[in-house]
């Protein structure tokens, strides 16, 4: 096909007219490649969803009348029932089964001062995450300057600081969860454990990046008045880098938040095991009081580290993969 | 060391005047780092406290850490000698990882038939005969005696040995343990390595090393009726009872699944909606503010809350993970590309629109090309943390990988399978991160990552 013939301007130069057919073919490859990557991402995709269909338990079309009905049927008995759950107070409903023993849980502080139950739940979710977050945090803090090309010159070192980050932030954080629950009993141990090690591992890239983009010319000032290397990190790269690390440390207990919760969920206590008994014994007003706490929760945690965050380091927060 | 004593008074006093700030600092400025690492050190100390982080220690069953760590990487095999009225009688548990009729080289019988020998290292060993048991352990010799009901302590006791309930136990280390009762001798041998990872006893392969396998695909005598030895190879591979690679493979698959399709789909939906959302291309407070709390409420409800949901109504498996993931990433991504979009060069719109472009090729042309780069990338970032997601939140019960890790883990013996899923688990994340990167950098540069 010649490109110069669907030209409307027969007028052009030779030279021209090469430019512009060069510019007509790269445009046809373009959209070839365009085409092929949606060709190819759909087929995968029509096979992805075939076998997640196949391998369900239930078919996504046999269920779906199910999942409506779940949904609309998933209700408790009144609003104000989700308020009972959530702070504790005695159910107008109350049968004598679980599904109303909202005093149950009750934490008494001294007297007839109480803690209600998912209240203190959540409390022991918000420990885990920011216990995990402080000493993942801790260790990462002293492992990043090893990782950085212009703090150590040795090769080697680099390499296994940063492959035992790459291993601690890619390995399941069940299995930490699961054998230390195996050995210290089901509780939030595991899950402080298992929350630390990743965080170490995400942490300890982020902080060595920070470290490697670090101005040096103070460490030059250093290093000529015979600073030993510990002296030029405290007092040449620290100051610097900590605002950065200290966003990090709050986004990433934002995220440690929402991952104490999960691992809860399997085994690590917490809010996220209430939610999964209520959400498996059908108890819509207590699962929705939870679901309510968490929301409200997450969002203010997200707010305080971000708010905690601009104030820190100014907008470049905020953007994406910073 | 930095030094300062070569310093003469007067300069000394110089540079404290000419730096007021550094030497004479504001002394709530000057404690302030003090007392927030003396607050975060006081939180961590009240959380050893409140997570009875003693008691939880005391608790522990610190024995059994040793064992799980060493069942990863080794196995164990469990004869055992029961005492009969005719003699002595060796046992094997169904199912031995040894096969059907196991005969070790490390169990030899005297040549009477009434006593037994198990090594368990050059100068290790136990000979075990009715109502005797020789201990040897580094040329050392210890007689456990066992009478009608109990077996007895053998006089020259080391600490290896334990006593209780009329059992009398040694432990030989890593190599194994026994356990002497009136009515059996119980052995534990345990070897490194994972015991018959590709072939299990109950197949024709089993025993084989790589060579002979090799051989008797290509050439072997044909194992069964109308199939060629490669598939049955195959098949005694997948179906392996042991380490169930066919059933490992499709959950590891699933997990993939999960976090492709959910975030192909976030990242599909995300990007119409994002520009409804972005303050600058629908000029509406009203739609903008609804979409940005939708995308809100999506994130902020949880992963975990939506993967449960989700199980609890479609049922166990990874259309559950995908609707889990599709939707919390929906939001993220969302704000992503809304944040995006209003940070776009309106000069390529305005000169779209110049031209006289309907609104819909302003978006396209003006737009677009400026920003689906960056969302490529993020989507491909996202991807990649998803993979490691799909992983736990299929262990609530959306299926895949993870849900196989919870159940081994249950089991408190299948440690070696665990090992063995993590290292697949550890090989897929390092594959996709890798590629996400290369992409990403393809995409947006190097700075990107």
């Amino acid at each position: 096909m010649g490109a110069a013939s669907q030209s409307p301007t027969p007028k052009l130069s030779d030279a021209t007219r090469a430019v512009h057919r060069h510019y007509q073919e790269l445009a046809q490859t373009k959209k070839l490649y365009s085409f092929l990557t949606i060709g190819i991402l759909s087929v995968i995709l029509v096979a992805a969803l075939w076998f997640a269909n196949a391998s369900n338990s239930g078919k996504f079309i046999d269920r779906l009348p199910y999942f409506f009905d779940f949904v609309l049927n998933f209700l408790p008995d009144d609003p104000l029932e989700i308020f009972r759950a959530l702070f504790d107070l005695p159910s107008p409903y109350a049968d004598g089964s679980l599904k109303y023993d909202y005093e149950e849980g009750r934490h008494y502080l001294f007297g007839d001062l109480y803690l209600p139950e998912y209240f203190y739940e959540m409390l022991v979710t918000l420990n885990i995450a920011f216990v995990s977050t402080l000493l993942g945090g801790g260790i990462a803090f002293v492992l990043c300057f090893f990782a950085a090309s212009n703090l150590v010159g040795s090769k080697a070192v680099r390499f296994v600081v940063r492959r035992i980050m790459e291993l601690l932030r890619a390995f399941p954080e069940i299995v930490i969860a699961g054998l230390l629950a195996a050995i210290l009993s089901l509780g939030p141990i595991a899950a402080i454990a298992a929350v630390s090690i990743h965080t170490i591992g995400a942490l300890g890239k982020l902080f060595f990046e920070v470290v490697e983009n670090a101005d040096m010319k103070p460490d030059e000032g250093l290093r000529a008045a015979g600073a030993s290397w510990i002296e030029r990190v405290r007092f040449a790269i620290v100051p610097q880098v900590l605002p950065n690390f200290t966003s990090y440390a709050l986004l990433r207990a934002e995220i440690n938040v929402r991952a104490s919760t999960i691992i809860g969920a399997v085994g690590g206590g917490g809010i996220g095991e209430v939610f999964r008994l209520s959400l498996s014994r059908d108890h819509a007003a207590k699962t929705y009081a939870i679901i309510l706490l968490l929301f409200v929760t997450i969002v203010a945690v997200d707010q305080l580290s971000g708010w905690l965050r601009r104030k820190m380091v100014g907008d470049q927060a905020f953007q994406f993969g910073a | 060391m930095l030094t300062t004593s070569n310093l003469s008074a007067e300069r000394r006093a110089e540079l404290k005047e000419q730096y007021a700030e550094v030497f004479h600092q504001n002394p709530v400025k000057k404690f302030r780092p003090l007392a927030i690492v003396g607050a975060l050190l006081a939180y961590l100390v009240a959380c050893f406290f409140f997570f009875n982080i003693p008691q939880v220690f005391s608790d522990a069953r610190w024995d059994r850490a040793g064992l799980y760590m060493a069942d990863w990487v080794s196995w164990q095999a469990q004869p055992k000698f029961r005492f009969r009225d005719d003699g002595l009688e060796l046992q094997y548990p169904r199912f031995s990882p040894l096969g059907a009729e196991p005969d070790p080289d490390w169990v030899t019988a005297s040549a009477a038939g009434d006593a037994y020998r198990v090594d368990f290292a050059a100068n290790d060993f136990i000979v075990v005969q009715k109502g005797l048991v020789e201990i040897t352990k580094g040329g050392q010799r210890f007689d456990v005696a066992i009478t009608e009901d109990e077996a007895l302590l053998p006089a020259n006791a080391t600490s290896a040995f334990e006593a209780r309930n009329g059992r009398v136990k040694f432990s030989f280390g890593f190599a194994g343990n026994i356990e002497i009762r009136n009515t059996q001798v119980r052995v534990w041998r345990r070897f490194w390595g994972w015991e018959n990872f590709f072939f299990d006893p109950g197949s024709a392969y089993w025993g084989m090393n790589g060579f002979e396998v090799i051989t008797m695909i290509a050439a072997g005598p044909q194992i069964e009726e109308g199939k060629s030895n490669l598939s049955v190879a195959i098949h005694d591979f997948l179906y392996n009872a042991e380490w169930q690679h066919a059933d490992v493979f499709v959950k590891l698959l699933q997990t993939i699944v999960m976090a492709f399709v959910g975030t192909l789909f976030a990242g599909v939906l995300a990007f119409p909606l994002a520009f409804i959302a972005a303050r600058n291309i629908t000029r509406s407070n009203t739609a903008n503010w609804l979409m940005k709390r939708l995308f809100d409420f999506l994130r902020s409800v949880d992963m975990l809350i939506w993967a449960l949901f989700f199980t609890r109504s479609f049922g166990p498996g990874p259309i559950a993970g995908i609707a889990a993931i599709f939707f919390t990433d929906t939001g993220t991504l969302g704000k992503l590309y809304s944040e995006a979009l209003e940070n776009v060069d309106d000069k390529q719109r305005e000169g779209v629109k110049s031209l006289g472009a309907s609104p819909v090729e302003v978006q396209r042309f003006g737009v677009v090309p400026q920003v689906l780069p960056l969302f490529a990338s993020q989507a491909l970032y996202f991807w990649e943390s998803n993979t490691r997601s799909a992983t736990i939140i299929g262990a609530v019960g959306a299926g895949g990988i993870g849900l196989k890790l919870l159940e081994a883990m249950r089991t408190g013996t299948d440690w070696e399978n665990v090992g063995y899923m993590v290292i697949l688990i550890l090989i897929v994340v390092f594959v996709f991160d890798n590629i996400s990167n290369h992409l990403r950098s393809k995409l947006i540069g190097e700075e990107a990552r």
